[in-house]
């Protein structure tokens, strides 16, 4: 699936919900999913500090993909966080540096994205995107 | 037929009514449920009164102030004016050019460590500030501290949330030129012993800055009784606009205090080789001021006099104790900060749960709290906490909304456990 059909494919899956609550829940529980951090890579190099929220995050690079594993310490965060890694996760650098992800914001979790609301989520998907494109610049050396 | 009780209960809850109509953002819904209002401490909501005086400002009086010879320029110099009398009624400051109109606390400290610096403070010397300060009453000093090659010590604080007093005494020696001390916590909401921490300082002929951004408006402040030297607070927490605060300060430091920005007004002539300055308080308000905010602050006082402080206290005291006991009953919910004087404030962290968590889903059933340091990350560090969940009240809250933020808490947990 490319990284606008996994995008979509969970747009669908929560117009499913009726309220915040089941939706809420769900994106606990989509926490859990989460391929978490290996303990040697939860260094403060790698953690991404947001004013709330903070999120570790760590990528493989593999057969011209990149891989990422991550964790946080807001639930909520963390199950937005699976949600990004799984979208981001297997693709190449360059898909990787042009993806748009709408998806937050079509679920309405609007404010994870907000940069007044400096959180961990906005920096990791500028995180994410540096990784790829440094491995894009590496590539062209 | 009725009793006693039953007609104040009716009274009371009529007075609410009224009180909660005076605000109109009070009735707001958010996801279709109405508006719980918990965040009073980082600003409170604004009366009509307060609303219809700006708009009338632009609409019939708008007009630069102090320098006009229009009916206009009169018309609102007067009503600046008019505006610094009632916040040196409010504090029941001495003179009137104490009262300097800033742009809020932060400005207000700013202009202290930056002008009372450069006077008073050389290599060597030291500022005393507490452990429990905003960022706004910390690093305006470290600036100043660190371009002056002055040191910064804290006075540090018990698990409760008080300050260690002994501890403070033993800082007080021969280098320190200022005390900058908090008078309620923003964060665990503490109420601190400034008359004393002021009698101790003075007893070295040490001068005392008390940072009112979180007493303004809960608690009758006079400057004259406790004997301060600068006094600093802002509009937007006590019923005001934004972009207003005040420093006070004796007349006998600010005419010391060399001026903090330069521009129009807080000169009295300018040539290209020196210029010389305006008397207080136009010294310090260089610049256009903020005249629709002053005015509007003015207006916030008239209707914080019109309620009452000692209603007001009351009100907030008796929704505090009530939150408590309603959170008290959450299991493992902790309470960071129980001083035993304490102000409008409390801050909670439920099990493992992290604040962000509970305070989004408290938002979802719109209860508005703040979650986070705060901006008192030093004061974090000490209870080795990432932030905290805070309810801050104001007295147009009720007690049906301490039980819905109760109520709140729990579906939290229940979804983060």
């Amino acid at each position: 699936m490319t990284i606008n059909e996994k995008q979509d494919q969970i747009i669908e899956d929560f117009e499913l919900f009726n309220d915040w609550m089941e939706k809420y829940e769900y994106i606990i529980q989509l926490g859990k999913d989460l391929p978490l951090i290996n303990a040697q890579y939860k260094t403060d190099d790698n953690l991404i500090k947001g004013c709330q929220s903070r999120v570790w995050l760590h990528a493989d690079y593999q057969d011209g993909k990149l891989f990422f594993t991550a964790d946080s310490d807001a639930l909520i965060t963390k199950g937005l966080v699976s949600m990004v890694v799984q979208v981001l996760s297997g693709h190449t650098p360059k898909e990787i540096a042009d993806a748009d992800i709408y998806f937050v914001d079509a679920i309405g979790l609007r404010s994870h994205l907000s940069s007044t609301r400096s959180n961990g989520l906005l920096s990791m998907l500028k995180q994410m995107k540096i990784y790829a494109i440094a491995y894009l610049a590496k590539a062209l050396q | 037929m009725f009793n006693d009780n039953d007609i104040i209960t009716k009274a009371a809850k009529l007075d609410i009514e009224k009180i909660r109509s005076d605000f109109p953002i009070l009735q707001t819904l958010v996801y279709g449920q109405p508006l719980v209002y918990l965040d009073n401490a980082a600003t409170t909501q604004k009366p009509k009164s307060v609303l219809k005086v700006m708009d009338e400002y632009y609409k019939e009086y708008n007009s630069n102030v102090h320098r006009g010879v229009h009916y206009l320029s009169q018309k609102a110099t007067d009503a600046f004016e008019v505006a610094r009398r009632n916040v040196q009624a409010y504090i029941n400051a001495k003179h009137e050019h104490e009262v300097i109109f800033t742009k809020g606390t932060t400005e207000s400290i700013n202009l202290v460590a930056s002008s009372f610096g450069k006077r008073f403070v050389k290599a060597g010397d030291s500022i005393i500030i507490s452990a429990m300060e905003h960022h706004s009453n910390i690093v305006p000093w470290q600036l100043m501290c660190e371009e002056r090659g002055a040191t910064l010590k804290v006075i540090p604080i018990n698990q409760k949330g008080e300050l260690l007093m002994d501890e403070f005494e033993q800082l007080l020696d021969e280098t320190v030129k200022l005390v900058a001390v908090t008078f309620v916590s923003n964060t665990l909401g503490t109420v601190n012993p400034v008359k004393e921490i002021i009698d101790k300082a003075h007893a070295q002929n040490i001068p005392v800055l008390v940072d009112a951004a979180q007493a303004i408006q809960h608690i009758g402040i006079d400057v004259q009784y406790l004997d301060v030297d600068f006094l600093a607070f802002s509009g937007h927490k006590m019923y005001g606009p934004t972009a207003v605060g005040v420093l006070y300060g004796k007349e006998k430091w600010l005419n010391e205090m060399p001026p903090y920005q330069g521009g129009g007004e807080m000169i009295k002539t300018v040539s290209f080789k020196k210029s010389t300055y305006n008397v207080l308080p136009f010294k310090f308000e260089a610049g256009t001021p903020n005249v629709t905010e002053v005015i509007g602050l003015s207006v916030a006082i008239d209707y914080i006099n019109a309620t009452g402080l000692d209603y007001i206290r009351e009100r907030e005291q008796q929704l505090i104790h009530y939150a408590i006991d309603g959170l008290k009953s959450i299991a493992e919910l902790r309470l960071i900060g129980e001083a035993k004087e304490r102000a409008a404030s409390i801050s909670f962290l439920v099990g493992n749960t992290h604040p962000f968590d509970v305070g989004e889903i408290l938002d979802k059933q719109a209860i508005a709290v703040r979650t986070g340091h705060h901006c008192t990350e030093p004061l974090m560090d000490i209870f080795k906490i990432p932030g905290t969940v805070r309810a801050s009240f104001a007295f147009y809250n009720t007690e049906e909304e301490v039980d819905k933020l109760v109520k709140g808490v729990k579906k939290a947990v229940t979804l983060l456990s």
